[in-house]
């Protein structure tokens, strides 16, 4: 399997303080890994440095051959090409309130990718429809349950058809049977060839999901361990 | 024996007051009244002379002045805020049947002035159709010029002061001014003689008289015979031959006031009928503060979009001329900006008084809308906008399709708000000439000396400009609500 995401020797600092110390780690086409540790050791902020919604301050992040450099975050007219490769699902899920579920979808089809509003509703249907929300399509976001409100943000994130899906605590809204299945719906999106980085703290669902899990200590990696 | 029975009756009239407190607006200046150069503290004047003498007259310690707002002198003097009101009050048939009014004791003369290359052309109202004649607003002259309006098709621009219409008149920003001679020589005098010519011929005469609260007759009639025996005994003509405003005319005047016993006494109109007469105006002027409302908003909402956008989106540089921008306009008093707006930069541009109002008006609103729209853009989530970005959309697209469209969700009440305080405080532009609904009532106001009618009119008007604006944005509110 060829490497969509490489991170290499990844250093964050904050006001002096190491956030992030040497991370280093791949995603594979097809392959689901798994970022684990406690609260407050860097999952989201490694997630957030690969979409370039973080600086960082050394080692490299390569987006299936679109480098990122150390520095303060490109503007956003340089980063078209990454936007086109990775999608991120936020734990908060970060709907836009002002949308239904569907338009949320149809968004970035109809705007970024310039196809017809009836094209875009076709693929956001059908994405929803995937992740079993698609009776939801005209809810506005507040009236979906937690889990929900996952799911479309999942599907609005594959709108533009990212290779690579970042997600921050997907399962922490959750009950584990709807943890069951959005495993099972990660590993589908797997199996069309996406990769998936998902940061979580749920050991549990990263031994059931993962292919891989890197577990981060006091911000360094320790070593990955395969699935189980 | 006519002072002894003076003296009694203001004793019986005021017997624990012995100074006697009239009120005047030193704003009007000398030859009227003014502030003593030597003692600003005292007033000076030959309306301060015959007050002393009418008090003296009267039989009281001294004349006490009150510095109160030339148009509101009718007013104040019903509130009992003192005993007579003297400051070049005009004798109208208006004021004779709201309040008790002496009998006239100067008489003055309606004068056009025009600048020196018009004064070939024009001798009177008639030769001034379609050009601006000013005046001082809640005057005889301006009721004329509103009369003359309809008949000759002159455009009447009314000033809160004096002085103003001279220097509008030499800028080109009026064709002529018409008020009392005294006015006229004192403006011409100021300019050294130049900038203006006075036409020799008088539109109208007019006389000055004394007011005093309707429930005062009494006392009016001792002031009658004070100043009576004032034209009799040369004192009232030394007072005003001091101010230099004596001619033979007032001696000829004040022959005709001495042969009637009792003073000129005007025919008055009945309130109903002034009410249908002043409904038209109102309603004009109602348009007028609807225009400059709507237009200075829309002005406030494009410059205030611009200014929280460089808040919001700028460089530092940016940041920070869009702060100070908006921080000078809100800690600067409006009134102070239409003043600069409108006669301060006259020098650099002279702008009409219409748009130097929706200038003035857009210009300090967008500072407060800035702040609406920077609140209301800070307020959509930050991970909203950060979705955005993953998903590929430029810093435009997110304002256009995800920040912008909540955001005016956010800011549509306190806009409302603002609009509704806008329409309100579009009054103030009466100060540079324009003539909208609270001047307007203010005018009808002074003319039938109440506020009642007035007042409740130019409320229900108000009232119906405003709330169809709080219901159609509560109707928007409701229809964008999101569940």
């Amino acid at each position: 399997m060829s490497d969509l995401l490489r991170i290499d020797q990844l250093c964050v600092r904050y006001d002096g303080r190491d956030v992030l110390r040497a991370l280093s780690l791949q995603v594979a086409r097809g392959e689901l890994v798994a970022l684990m540790g406690p609260s407050g050791v860097g999952k989201t902020t490694a997630l957030r440095a690969v979409a370039a919604l973080q600086a960082f301050d050394s080692g490299s992040i390569v987006v299936d051959g679109f480098a990122l450099t150390p520095g303060p975050v490109p503007p956003e007219s340089r980063l078209v090409p990454l936007r086109r490769r990775v999608g991120f699902v936020f734990q908060a899920h970060g709907l836009f309130e002002h949308l239904t579920a569907l338009d949320n979808v149809t968004l970035a089809p109809r705007y970024v990718l310039g196809r017809s509003r009836a094209e875009s509703e076709g693929i956001a249907t059908t994405l929803l429809t995937e992740l079993d929300v698609g009776a939801r399509a005209a809810a506005w976001p507040r009236q979906l349950s937690g889990g929900e409100a996952q799911r479309v943000a999942i599907a609005r994130a594959l709108a533009p058809d990212p290779p690579l899906l970042l997600m921050d605590e997907p399962t922490a809204a959750l009950d584990p049977a709807r943890r069951s299945v959005l495993g099972a719906t990660l590993r589908g999106l797997c199996q069309k060839g996406r990769g998936l980085l998902v940061a979580t703290h749920d050991a549990e669902f990263a031994r059931a999901h993962a292919d891989r899990v890197v577990t981060l200590t006091a911000g360094q990696p320790e070593s990955p361990s395969p699935r189980t | 024996m006519i002072a002894a029975l003076a003296l009694c009756l203001a004793a019986v009239q005021h017997p624990a007051q012995p100074v006697l407190v009239w009120g005047g607006d030193a704003e009007g200046g000398a030859p009227f009244v003014e502030a003593d150069p030597a003692d600003p503290s005292r007033v000076r004047g030959f309306d301060v002379e015959v007050a002393d003498r009418i008090a003296r007259g009267l039989g009281r310690s001294r004349a006490q002045f009150l510095q109160v707002q030339w148009s509101n002198i009718d007013q104040s003097v019903e509130r009992g805020d003192f005993a007579i009101g003297l400051s070049g009050v005009e004798d109208t048939p208006a004021r004779r049947a709201r309040h008790a009014v002496t009998l006239p004791y100067f008489e003055f003369r309606e004068v056009l002035a025009v600048r020196p290359e018009d004064a070939n052309r024009i001798h009177g109202l008639t030769d001034l159709r379609g050009r601006k004649v000013a005046t001082l607003g809640s005057t005889i002259a301006y009721d004329m010029l509103l009369s003359a309006r309809d008949s000759t098709g002159l455009i009447a621009v009314s000033y809160d002061d004096d002085v103003h219409p001279y220097s509008d008149l030499v800028a080109g920003r009026v064709d002529a001014v018409l008020l009392d001679h005294i006015i006229a020589q004192r403006a011409l005098r100021r300019r050294g003689g130049t900038g203006f010519v006075i036409l020799a011929q008088p539109v109208a005469v007019g006389h000055y008289v004394g007011v005093l609260a309707q429930a005062n007759g009494a006392l009016r009639d001792s002031v009658d015979l004070v100043l009576r025996q004032a034209m009799r005994d040369g004192s009232l003509e030394r007072i005003f031959r001091r101010w230099n405003v004596w001619d033979d005319s007032q001696g000829t005047f004040f022959q005709s006031v001495l042969g009637t016993d009792t003073a000129v006494r005007t025919s008055t109109t009945a309130q109903g009928s002034h009410v249908l007469a002043y409904v038209p105006s109102l309603l004009r002027a109602a348009v007028v503060t609807l225009l400059v409302s709507i237009l200075s908003m829309a002005l406030a909402v494009v410059v205030g979009l611009a200014l929280a956008s460089g808040r919001v989106y700028g460089r530092a540089v940016l940041r920070v001329i869009t702060t100070l921008y908006i921080e000078i306009v809100r800690g600067t008093p409006l009134l102070l900006q239409l003043f600069v707006i409108y006669y301060g930069l006259a020098g650099v541009v002279r702008l009409p008084a219409f748009l130097a109002a929706i200038l003035a008006l857009g210009l300090n609103y967008a500072a407060y809308e800035a702040e609406i729209y920077r609140g209301a853009l800070e307020a959509v989530p930050r991970i909203q906008l950060e979705a955005g970005r993953t998903l590929g959309f430029s810093e435009f697209q997110i304002l256009r399709l995800i920040r912008g469209p909540q955001a005016l969700r956010y800011a549509l009440a306190p806009m409302t708000n603002d609009f509704v305080a806008l329409l309100k405080d579009s009054a103030l532009v009466s100060v540079i000439t324009v003539v909208e609904l609270t001047k307007q009532t203010a005018i009808y106001a002074t003319n039938i000396g109440s506020w009642v009618v007035p007042g409740a009119l130019c409320a229900i008007v108000y009232l119906a400009m405003s709330l169809p604006l709080s219901r159609l944005a509560r109707r928007l509110e409701r229809r964008w609500r999101v569940p």
